[in-house]
């Protein structure tokens, strides 16, 4: 397939860039982190967002999806992304409402994905436990009971936790810490007795939740694929979702890297602009160099994804390790060559910086993408 | 299948059955490159091996696979041209001819020849059979190229050419010259070079090979004393080469990228496996942490590579400017060479320290002349630093 977008995939993306500049500027974000807004994201933005389809768009028309596939998802994220609007995209649709719709049964997804198409219902995946990405380093419990299972442990970094109506809990069901097989999904009810959620905020002003899990009954109906084989689902759910994140993280690294190479057309010291500078001149052609390879592996996985391809997971790490280590450039010299500027919280480039460090850790940074490609590639 | 599937099917049949087992290898690394020619022919070991590939090449035109069948060519389109080198890649399949005259000088004759000059020059680089070397730089027009002091004067019935050239790769063997000359002394120093082709095999021409640090002597210095070229002999208008320069660097940057760049190779050759070999193992793993993680970040760097040079060339059919892609190409392409070069050289240890004689395998010594002839990746054809003025410039719009 050409590494570019379709006719129709580029008209999406004029769609979400005009919607997206005129309605949520990063002022916007700005707006949430000073108020501070109770919930983290705007429910007004959300709700419109989900009107233009956005909310179901890799789901089945039958729940009120667009029947649409990755790489539109990552389109819409892409364009988020450039302006660091905060949203519901990441937890609900590339995680959560993807475990349902690749884990669950038919009647359950019938029942939680027409609530997430129409915007309705948020959810949140409720995975890592530990200070980093450690997808099966997993000690939260789940014993069986006669009617059910009752959940014992904690979550960290719950993305949109503290707001979700529902939660995708990875428990361990057998085998021990940091075993792939006995990992086991539950979808639960985010009031269910005995759950605690404590809000957390982060550095990029976005938020995520501490989740405590105390002997919390879920009922059996509510567990995703079969009991102690959940890696087989949260392994392409992670997939999905770090591709997603990819494509956000490059609209931002795109938006931070044209607000610098504006900067230096303008800023004029020792009577010229300094962007007329080798020293500066270089290192902008070498962002550009770094932002291009960026461009092709996040529509290559993206359609990896899309058509099948079992190279996903290695596309999926080269992607994470790519953006990561580009974004984590940007950042650093966006904020060098803004000069004292860039050190002011007046100047949108310490937003990207604050929000690259996030994308960087989430999901696995660079080196541990590089381990586990290293791994897939059987080395 | 679409048509193009059929063709991929196809081609890979072709190449199982043309190209000789002795030439392949997984990593598509070989001691020696197939440069064809007819005063000094230079043809990789196996020789004989090396013709039978040649030949069967020819016969189908893959020499040049993108040329018009009149000139030697197999007409093909951009996309099978690349299915081919996909296949031979992975069939481990060498290029039957590496040379400039395929790369570099023949398609800028597509571009700007007469017709003449191209059914006089172009074929026989179809076929391997006349080798070229590039005239561009001089001792004192290196990043400056268009300094050069090369004198071209006219003498009525054909062009005198005095001066002296640099790095001038494969001088010692070619068969012919497209050599940058100042035809007009007094005009701006851009104004006043013709590019113009020189037959090597004549009076008045001298050749001196230079010894690089990696032991080998791939460039040359080239002397010329009143060497003549006929009229007809100027690609391009007298005094306006420097546009035809420029074009056949972008293909010299295209060629550089292309041929320099192998994506992950599998295989008992394949530097993961060097790895597991010269460093040992732990559950599996390539036992150093450090030199596992290098690995890993070439063969995704070299995957990100090849991924953009497929995009562009999907983005260039979609009709979306590519312009000066070639400079982020050639840009990438060598750094990512030296620190290729250097990662081996590291896996290896101290059998990565020899330089010839008991003691190490000829492919060991090779990985060490390959890191230190990698040096020059990024110096050849245009520094790095000179592609990021130009990325600077054309791409991103930053004043001089």
């Amino acid at each position: 397939m050409p590494l570019v977008h379709s006719e129709e995939q580029t008209l999406l993306r004029e769609i979400a860039r005009d919607f997206i500049s005129e309605k949520s500027p990063t002022g916007e974000l700005r707006r949430l982190r000073d108020e501070p807004d109770p919930i983290g994201f705007s429910k007004s933005l959300w709700k419109e967002m989900a009107e233009l389809g956005w909310a179901g768009i890799p789901f089945a028309e039958e729940f009120g999806g667009a029947d649409l596939g990755h790489t539109e998802l990552g389109v819409v994220l892409q364009e988020c992304g450039r302006t660091l609007t905060a949203s519901p995209l990441l937890s609900t649709i590339a995680l959560g409402g993807t475990a349902i719709d690749l884990g669950a049964s038919e009647a359950l997804r019938k029942e939680v994905l027409t609530g997430v198409c129409s915007g309705q219902r948020i959810l949140a995946v409720a995975h890592q436990e530990q200070t980093r990405h450690a997808p099966y380093a997993t000690e939260t419990r789940a014993t069986k009971t006669p009617s059910g299972y009752t959940i014992a442990g904690s979550k960290t970094f719950v993305l949109d936790g503290h707001v979700a109506d529902q939660l995708l809990v990875v428990a361990r069901t057998s085998g021990s810490s940091r075993d792939r097989n006995g990992l086991s999904l539950f979808l639960v009810d985010a009031e269910t007795p005995g759950i605690t959620r404590t809000r957390t905020l982060q550095v990029d002003g976005r938020n995520a939740a501490r989740i405590e899990f105390r002997d919390v009954e879920v009922d059996g109906q509510r567990l995703l694929g079969e009991i102690d084989r959940g890696a087989e689902i949260l392994d392409p759910v992670l997939d999905r979702a770090t591709a997603g994140l990819c494509a956000e993280m490059l609209g931002g690294i795109e938006a931070a890297f044209e607000h610098t190479l504006n900067y230096l057309k303008v800023r004029e010291q020792f009577g010229t602009v300094i962007g007329s500078f080798q020293a500066l001149k270089h290192r902008a052609a070498e962002l550009h160099v770094e932002i291009e390879l960026s461009r092709s592996i996040v529509i290559e996985v993206q359609q990896a994804i899309d058509s099948g391809d079992e190279a996903v997971p290695e596309l999926v790490s080269t992607a994470k390790a790519r953006l990561s280590e580009t974004a984590f450039l940007m950042g650093n010299e966006g904020v060098q060559m803004l000069g004292g500027i860039g050190m002011t919280d007046e100047e949108d480039i310490g937003l990207y910086l604050k929000r690259f460090r996030v994308q960087q850790f989430t999901f696995g940074d660079a080196s541990f993408h590089r381990d586990r490609y290293a791994n897939l590639r059987g080395y | 299948m679409n048509e193009l599937e059929q063709f991929r099917e196809e081609t890979r049949e072709w190449i199982e059955t043309s190209c000789p087992e002795s030439l392949r290898s997984s990593t598509g690394q070989r001691s020696g490159t197939t440069m064809g020619g007819r005063r000094f022919p230079v043809f990789a070991e196996p020789a004989e091996d090396s013709h039978l590939w040649l030949s069967r090449a020819v016969e189908r035109g893959y020499c040049a696979p993108t040329w018009p069948r009149e000139y030697g060519g197999a007409g093909l389109e951009r996309a099978q041209a690349a299915v081919l080198r996909e296949e031979m890649l992975r069939l481990g399949a060498p290029p039957p001819v590496v040379s400039m005259g395929l790369l570099m000088f023949g398609p800028t004759l597509l571009e700007f020849g007469t017709e003449e000059q191209k059914q006089q020059h172009l074929p026989p680089i179809a076929r391997g059979e006349i080798s070229w070397c590039q005239g561009y730089s001089e001792p004192g027009a290196g990043s400056d190229l268009a300094s050069l002091q090369t004198r071209c004067e006219d003498r009525g019935d054909h062009y005198s050419i005095t001066g002296q050239k640099i790095w001038t790769s494969g001088a010692d063997v070619a068969d012919w010259m497209f050599c940058l000359v100042r035809s007009d002394p007094g005009a701006p120093k851009h104004e006043g070079i013709s590019l113009i082709l020189i037959d090597m095999n004549q009076p008045g021409v001298r050749v001196s090979p230079i010894k690089l640090i990696s032991g080998s002597s791939p460039f040359c210095q080239t002397f010329f004393e009143e060497v003549r070229a006929e009229k007809n002999a100027l690609v391009g208008p007298l005094h306006g080469g420097w546009t035809v320069a420029k074009r056949l660097l972008q293909y010299e940057r295209q060629g550089i990228s292309s041929s320099g760049f192998m994506g992950p190779t599998r295989g008992t050759d394949a530097p993961p496996e060097l790895a597991k070999r010269y460093c040992g193992t732990s559950d599996g793993k390539v036992a150093d942490p450090i030199i596992r993680d290098r690995l890993a970040r070439m063969e995704m760097d070299q995957h990100c590579f090849n991924s953009t040079v497929r995009r562009t060339a999907d983005e260039a059919r979609a009709g979306n400017d590519v312009g000066t892609a070639s400079s982020i190409f050639k840009y990438k392409a060598s750094e990512d060479a030296k620190k290729r070069g250097e990662l081996m050289v590291a896996i290896l240890g101290t059998q990565g320290l020899g330089w010839e004689g008991d003691g190490y395998e000829p492919f060991e010594i090779d990985q060490t002349r390959t890191w230190l002839r990698s040096k020059g990746n990024s110096i050849e054809g245009g520094t790095s630093e000179v592609q990021l003025n130009i990325i600077a410039k054309r791409v991103l719009g930053l004043p001089d």
